[in-house]
């Protein structure tokens, strides 16, 4: 048997891409390799990457559908190319040939390169005859023919046989990086609990996937991926919008008022609302609204009447939340608004990611009105980023957006369960009944917060609105010094949550050649960076931003601390001019990409060297 | 869920908030507000257990002039801002003040779609057929033709039913009443709070600078008994001045008939019954005007249904009861976790 002769390779970390049609099952293979893998003691990062289109048409370029999974010891990004690139049809090699390793293996089905769809994909020659993937160890494996005959045994007709060929994949993938299909079956039994015959069926192609794998030639070697080195725990996998919904409700129970999530689905934020719609048990009310606006004025609704209120969206939906936005300002009732960011502008690249929401975040409303910002930095990070976000949210009587975006939301992770003994306490400011003292614009000298009185409390009886009130009273009023007033306030209750949120960190030395500025969902890109920069010997840090409005009080110091700094984001430029118009006394560099994509680790350090040589 | 009822009787006082108001002497508003003081009372709940909210127009600035929790939000929006307050504290009763312009125009869609989900809220809508805060541009509802600011020859758009689209989006309650006449706001607005669900109230009011006498019409003391059908639960739909005229159901839908002429007895009239689930009788009334038929008012539908925030309420009531799921910590360490 050929496997008597491979030897096992050791690697810190291997990228697997999973490609085929949409449709073709890409996203439960690459799930159930990620889940299997955190089983096996790995450390993972996964992404989806799929197509606009439910399904687009079969075998075209535009019909790929893929998921990128990450495992190792210490895994922070999904991996800029793969190891090992499983194909299941032209169209979908085509696309996807560029994030390939040079030399790393390429499985196709080979069943797939007929004519037609070779044709149909765009290549002028079959691929796998021509002699353009020679760099690359090349398994053309028949695999809808094997799952077919698999399929015939157990008695079933083609076309539900021919629907488990991504097991035959996933079984040789197994093989390769020796993971245990038995764990993968148990998955599948409860995966398909209702339908035995299908459960049966998936298995039984999953291990021919394996055997076939342990018989071939044409493999080089195996591989044992370490395991990861992380700290004591129970441990699970998470994306990012499931984080999210989870660290609104855990938020939610420490401040003891209910959750209220009115929204609107829009990709990618939906699964938010779909986690917390299941929630129920935990008193969760999960309205689907008629639009945006109505979601996020049901919010603003729920938060009037005591409730921890949360909208959730993606940019166009936040673009059409913006003037009840304001209302919320001014009316100074702390709801969440949730923006996972898509590319823009208008519908842009729905199932892509960008942070090109920032400015909106910051800006996007009539009048003065500022807004708590902060931009969840990991999947696992979006927890800990909602439930601040609803904490600051509630303690500070102010409108929070938290900003995650496409590729963390749907990305996932290893999270480390905490425990909610563990989470910090959150005690919003609700008015006492008969409060004597009571006024609805009275506020806390220190925080400049205002107190939550709530609907049907005796001896608060009270009006807000839109229109400007005065001072402690709350009447309606034009009065020309009251209003500049009570703009200041607004602005200053902002500005003094800087009082309550940690101090920037820097990842490495506190001073030197460089500083690398990045916030939100690129963490994971830019510390792997400069990790490998600062390995090489080279002085460069990283100030890691997730607290934007108000920055931490220690930004300028940390600014002043080095030869250089670039900022790096994912748009034109929009938080690297909001440093600029806060502390103009430094010189930024910047690095900007906008191609939906996320940073490669490469493209980063080339940037980072070629700064560091200027003079 | 009840509301808490007041332990002591309630007057008209009570609800009276210390802000000026600044309604133009002879606007319709004025009686609509003394209406809602005066009922609020007789519905019992303690004064703090009324909560107004209202949009943008001159009639959204109606919550500041009662003694209420209030918001004064923005145009168009009082519906879902009020479904959240109502669907996140059921022991308040939750009032929608409003105007043609915002309710129909800028706020259409969350009025239909609150009307469907039967939200358990109070609507009233200040219909004058005009937008007053803009200064007389016209409304979704000003008739084919008016000359308006916005149409100086006249508007070439046909106008909002308000009853057509409460009915067409299955609506559980509706009203019609009129700023003159006092007695009959105050039992529909009673009416209203009574009804489990989203109880629409069009009160058709007067803009006396921008479209003055827009339902003279209707409201002139001369000839309003012969132009108002005032219906009652369970009673005839007889009107006029001499109690003669009334409606049947004929061939074509209604007709207007003449008790005494043609054979005609009291017993050949329509009865009216506001409870019947099929609309299509209250629809044929919602659409009466001038001048082939009197202007229905009262209440013209009026029928039970689930509401949206008592099935919410149900399923996290059953949820806590079944979930595995009881506290974040469950939730965190559902499904598939490991120890490392």
């Amino acid at each position: 048997m050929a496997k008597d002769k491979l030897q096992f390779v050791e690697k810190e970390s291997v990228v697997i891409k999973f490609v085929g049609d949409s449709g073709d099952g890409m996203q439960l293979t690459g799930t159930l390799f990620s889940d299997t893998s955190a089983l096996n003691g790995n450390d993972i990062a996964t992404f989806p990457d799929y197509p606009a289109e439910i399904r687009a048409p079969h075998n075209t370029v535009a019909g790929v559908s893929g998921y990128q999974v990450h495992v190792g010891k210490k895994i922070r990004t999904i991996g800029d190319k793969c190891d090992v690139l499983v194909a299941m049809n032209p169209a979908s090699l085509l696309a996807n040939l560029k994030w390939a390793k040079m030399g790393g293996t390429i499985i196709v089905d080979a069943d797939t390169f007929e004519e037609k769809a070779i044709e149909k994909a765009g290549y002028k020659e079959n691929p796998l005859l021509d002699g353009s993937l020679s760099s690359y160890n090349l398994i053309a494996a028949p695999i809808t023919s094997s799952a077919k005959r698999v399929g015939q045994e157990l008695g079933m007709d083609n076309k539900s046989a021919e629907r488990t060929k991504n097991m035959f994949a996933l079984g040789m993938v197994s093989f390769i990086f020796d993971r245990n299909i038995e764990t993968i079956a148990k998955s599948l039994e409860v995966k398909f609990k209702k339908k035995p015959e299908v459960a049966k069926a998936n298995i039984e192609v999953l291990k021919a996937g394996y055997v076939y794998a342990e018989s071939i030639e044409a493999l080089e070697s195996r591989y044992h991926v370490q395991t990861a080195e992380l700290e004591k725990g129970r441990y699970r996998n998470i994306s990012g919008n499931i984080a999210t919904a989870w660290g609104l409700l855990a938020a939610s129970e420490k401040s003891g008022r209910p959750l209220f999530l009115g929204s609107y689905p829009i990709t990618p934020a939906t699964d938010i609302m779909v986690e917390l719609a299941k929630h129920k048990s935990l008193g969760a009310k999960v309205m689907q609204c008629e639009d945006e606006i109505a979601g996020i004025c049901s919010t603003i609704g729920a938060a009037f009447a005591g409730s921890m209120a949360v909208t959730s969206t993606s940019g166009p939906g936040f673009s059409l939340k913006s003037e009840a936005l304001g209302l919320a300002v001014m009316t100074e009732l702390p709801i969440v608004v949730v923006d996972v960011q898509r590319g823009g502008p208008s519908t842009g690249l729905p199932t892509k990611s960008e942070q090109g929401d920032l400015n909106q975040a910051l800006y996007g409303r009539n009048g003065e009105c500022s807004c708590i910002v902060i931009a969840a930095t990991s999947p696992s990070d979006c927890f800990y980023s909602a439930f601040t976000a609803a904490k600051l949210a509630m303690e500070h009587m102010t409108p929070t957006i938290l900003l995650t975006d496409g590729y963390i939301g749907q990305g996932s992770e290893l999270f480390r369960i905490p425990k909610m003994a563990d989470m910090p306490q959150i005690v919003p400011p609700i008015a006492e009944a008969n409060d004597p003292d009571y006024a609805p614009y009275r506020r806390d000298p220190e925080t400049l917060v205002r107190k939550w009185a709530l609907p049907g409390t005796e001896g608060l009886r009270h009006r807000i609105g839109g229109l400007e009130k005065t001072d402690v009273k709350g009447a309606v009023s034009t009065d020309p010094l009251n209003h500049e007033k009570m703009v200041q306030y607004r602005r200053d209750k902002v500005l003094r949550v800087a009082n309550d949120i940690p101090e920037q960190e820097v990842f490495g030395e506190k001073e030197g050649d460089l500083l690398v500025v990045s916030w939100g969902g690129t963490y994971g890109q830019t510390m792997v960076a400069v990790k490998e920069m600062q390995q090489q010997g080279q002085k460069v840090s990283l100030a890691h931003f997730k607290y934007i409005s108000p920055l931490p009080k220690n930004t300028a110091e940390i600014l002043a601390s080095y030869k250089k700094i670039v900022v790096c984001e994912l748009n034109a430029g929009q938080f690297v001019n909001y440093l600029r118009a806060q502390f103009p006394q430094f010189k930024y560099e910047q690095y900007n990409k906008f191609q939906g994509l996320p940073f490669t680790t490469a493209e980063l350090t080339e940037k980072f060297n070629q700064i560091i040589k200027e003079k | 869920m009840s509301i808490e009822r007041s332990n002591v009787v309630l007057t008209k006082e009570d609800f009276a908030s210390d802000q000026m108001v600044k309604w133009c002497p002879g606007c319709g508003s004025h009686a609509i507000l003394a209406a809602l003081e005066n009922v609020f009372p007789k519905i019992g709940y303690k004064a703090e257990k009324f909560c107004l909210i209202s949009g943008i127009g001159c009639a959204s600035r109606f919550p500041y002039y009662v003694n209420t929790y209030g918001f004064h939000s923005i145009h168009g929006r009082p519906n879902p801002i009020a479904t959240g307050v109502r669907v996140n504290n059921r022991n308040l009763s939750v009032w929608v003040i409003s105007g043609d312009g915002d309710s129909l125009a800028i706020g259409g869609n969350h009025f239909i779609h609150t009307i469907r989900r039967n939200v358990d809220l109070n609507m009233l809508i200040f219909n004058n057929q005009i937008y007053g805060l803009t200064k007389g541009q016209y409304s979704p509802t000003t008739p084919f033709g008016r000359i308006t600011k916005t149409s100086p020859q006249g508007t070439i758009e046909q106008p909002f039913i308000p009853g057509q689209i409460v009915l067409g989006a299955n609506g559980t309650f509706y009203a019609r009443a009129i700023d003159k006449n006092l007695k009959l706001m105050q039992d529909v607005m009673f009416e209203a709070a009574r009804h489990d669900g989203t109880s629409v109230v069009e009160i058709l009011q007067n803009c006396v600078i921008f479209n003055d006498g827009t339902h003279e019409a209707i409201t002139n003391r001369e000839t309003a008994e012969d132009r108002q059908l005032i219906l009652k639960q369970g009673e005839p739909m007889i009107f006029g001045k001499n109690r003669d005229k009334g409606l049947v159901l004929g061939a074509k839908g209604l007709e207007v008939v003449t008790i005494g002429e043609n054979g005609i007895t009291e017993k050949d009239i329509l009865v009216h019954d506001m409870t019947t689930q099929d609309p299509s009788i209250h629809l044929m009334l919602a659409q009466m005007k001038l001048p082939d038929y009197p202007v229905a008012l009262g209440v013209i539908r009026s029928v039970e249904a689930p509401t949206y925030d008592q099935l919410l309420e149900d399923q996290i009531t059953k949820a806590k009861a079944e979930s595995k799921i009881q506290c974040v910590d469950d939730l965190l360490n559902s499904g598939d976790t490991w120890e490392i």
